[in-house]
């Protein structure tokens, strides 16, 4: 609850408190430890986090895509519906049709053996109910809206007869084929060259304007969420430990965490000195510590952060960082108030 | 330790002007399955050489070559045509260098830090196996994997006996460094080593390959698609398209003046880091082609800006244009007497 400032009566995504684990014969993975936070209508919200840090577990929850050893506990509400309660046919009006996903690698998450046309198709049609030839209307209005070039011609192309930006760019008109009110992008730009990536970026930026949808985007990049967030979450170890203005947290971070990845984010450091980087290694997501993930490797470590869990701090307004170091704004504090970094 | 000018290496053969390594107008070309006459053109006539105690970055997009290429310099992959002179010594001619002996000099560090470790071997044994092959004694070899284990900051009582699966990525592609470095080489081939790893491990990595360098008095020729991790860590940097080089130069020269339209679009296409300033228009449309019949003439036209019909036909030379410390670009609009119609501004 990181954003009390939705003008609506509900938010368009809002999950409290979500627990992911994945439970084996081996041991137990805790992918997700309480994770709250809101999607506003028309907005960018980019959760940043590396490898392993719970960023895709978390927005695939949003639609149930979790194979079955997962074990969901919390809340998770899209569009003011209960998405953890649904049936699974209330699930399948849900996905591509409110809610749509681009994935990362478009070869497989496109069916090699259909038509772009068809694929496209078989969403509008499994949603709107329209006869084939609407459907395929509807396809190649797609293919234009995302720009792909002679796109009559590339309906009847199978995926691996496109390059890599085209594939990406019709996985997005299949996501956006049913006019979704909220677009859920998993990294869709890590696999494409940097001179595509910029495009589909800038295309995803103006789709989402022009649709005025409700976007989460999930990348490791500070340089794409620079470029696509309106705001930005930082994910690690399965909890969310920043949140803000994109702006306002790439200029002045609160969060160690946040703070390290910038400064160990290669971009234009003086060559003579060595980069700042984040001591360590991630944790091990089947043995967590009782205390803050980032303590062991976190350069402003004091004894309480090994035993305790930090309490969010709202230190400004839309600005919330999950550590000790940080204050409350004025009035709300009453913890061991160290110095913000 | 205050660090003395280097030894001198007693393998240094010309001296340090004799460039480390010359790549002559190398080209390979794979032959398609199933459609006759059609090829692969992923490195097609490159030259450059690498100095010696330098860092070459090399840069370019998927299918650019670059991959390619740094097999080539190895002789993983047998080239087509071309030559290669290792210190002064021509590789795999007559009374040159044996692929054997380049090998001695010149590792390779891959990018993909998991599939190229053994899983059914312990890391102190993937570390030893080169010392061993090369006819160290066991217990010597086994010596030399402590050794270099510490060095690239693994703790060789923790780590030695683990095996590959028990390491993170991070740790992996320090075993590759230091598997690369038990042969003592000279030069090392690092292709994408830290693409794979996330940003925290990046910098680690980063930071303990440039130690490396200092501490062991190596050359790199670094590959990468990273544009601001290569001009972190290169002297001077080589940009490839489609399997032919387009600009070669200082680092400096590269990031500050780039000559060539291709440089110029893919340092525009770098995110920002600064939200106020977000890339607006796309420096260049469309994805690189495909190097299967490569376009004609100067590569890069089918997206180039400034294409025009004497760039569908005419393949711009990589010297036709020369400026201060070597840099030079393969571009028609750089040549005065190119008849494009923008090379006065040259």
């Amino acid at each position: 609850m990181p954003d009390a400032t939705a003008p609506y009566t509900h938010p368009l995504v809002e999950v409290n408190d979500l627990h992911v684990r994945f439970v084996s014969r081996e041991a137990t993975v805790h992918a997700v430890n309480g994770v709250s936070f809101s999607a506003r209508r028309g907005e960018v919200l980019c959760i940043l986090g590396e490898s392993g840090s719970g960023k895709t577990v978390t927005m695939r929850t949003l639609l149930r895509l979790l194979p079955r050893a997962a074990r969901i506990e919390g809340q998770v509400l899209v569009d003011g519906r209960d998405v953890l309660a649904m049936s699974a046919k209330e699930l399948r009006d849900l996905r591509g049709r409110f809610a749509a996903m681009v994935f990362q690698e478009p070869m497989t998450a496109l069916d090699p053996v259909y038509t772009i046309g068809q694929q496209i198709g078989e969403t509008v049609r499994r949603h709107t109910g329209c006869d084939r030839r609407a459907a395929r209307a509807r396809a190649l209005e797609m293919l234009d809206l995302v720009r792909v070039p002679s796109a009559a011609r590339r309906l009847d192309a199978y995926p691996h007869e496109l390059s890599g930006g085209l594939r990406q760019r019709a996985m997005i008109a299949m996501a956006l084929s049913c006019d979704p009110r909220l677009l859920l992008a998993d990294e869709p730009t890590t696999a494409l060259d940097a001179t595509v990536q910029v495009q589909v970026l800038i295309l995803l930026r103006r789709l989402q304007r022009e649709l005025g949808m409700g976007m989460i985007f999930v990348t490791h990049d500070l340089g794409v969420a620079s470029e696509i967030a309106d705001t930005i979450a930082v994910m690690y170890a399965g909890r969310i430990v920043e949140v803000g203005p994109v702006a306002q947290v790439l200029r002045a971070p609160l969060h160690p965490y946040t703070a390290g990845l910038l400064a160990s984010t290669v971009h234009g450091q003086p060559r003579e000195r060595d980069i700042d980087a984040i001591r360590g290694s991630p944790p091990d997501m089947r043995r967590l510590s009782q205390g803050c993930s980032f303590a062991p490797r976190c350069p402003q470590r004091v004894a309480a952060c090994l035993t305790m869990v930090p309490e969010p701090r709202f230190p400004s307004p839309g600005r919330m960082a999950a550590c000790r170091a940080v204050m409350n704004s004025a009035g709300n504090g009453g913890n061991t108030p160290l110095s913000a970094p | 330790m205050i660090a003395l000018s280097p030894p001198l290496d007693p393998r240094d053969r010309g001296g340090p002007l004799q460039p480390m390594l010359i790549a002559r107008d190398l080209r390979k070309h794979f032959p398609v399955k199933g459609a006759r006459g059609k090829s692969v053109q992923a490195v097609d006539g490159v030259s450059f050489t690498v100095r010696k105690g330098e860092t070459l970055g090399i840069v370019g997009e998927s299918g650019c070559g670059k991959t390619t290429l740094a097999r080539l310099l190895l002789h993983l992959v047998v080239p087509d045509a071309g030559e290669l002179i290792f210190d002064g010594d021509a590789v795999s001619a007559p009374d040159g260098l044996s692929v054997n002996a380049l090998r001695r000099q010149v590792q390779m560090v891959f990018q993909d830090s998991y599939s190229s470790l053994n899983p059914r071997m312990p890391i102190r044994d993937t570390v030893a196996f080169g010392p061993f092959i090369q006819g160290r004694k066991k217990p010597e070899a086994r010596d030399i994997a402590r050794d270099i284990l510490g060095k690239v900051g693994l703790d060789p009582d923790l780590f030695g006996p683990r095996y590959p699966h028990e390491l993170s990525g991070g740790q992996k592609q320090r075993v590759n460094i230091a598997r690369a470095l038990a042969t003592g080489p000279r030069m090392v081939i690092l292709d994408e080593p830290v693409s794979a790893l996330d940003k925290s491990v990046e910098a680690q990595v980063l930071n303990l390959l440039r130690a490396l360098k200092r501490q062991l008095n190596l050359t790199y020729v670094f590959i990468s698609h990273d544009l601001n991790v290569v001009r972190y860590i290169s002297d001077r940097v080589l940009v490839m398209y489609l399997g032919r080089v387009v600009e070669l130069g200082p680092v400096e020269a590269i990031f500050s003046y780039p000559r060539h339209p291709y440089t110029r679009a893919l340092l525009a296409s770098r995110p920002s880091m600064d939200p106020a300033r977000r890339i607006d228009e796309p420096p260049i449309t469309g994805d690189p082609p495909s190097p299967i019949d490569p376009p004609a003439g100067c590569r890069f036209h089918t997206r180039c800006p400034f294409a025009e019909p004497l760039c569908e036909t005419a393949s711009p030379a990589l010297d036709l244009w020369q400026g201060p410390q070597s840099h030079i670009a393969a571009c028609h609009m750089l040549d005065p007497n190119s008849g494009h119609s923008r090379a006065t501004n040259a």
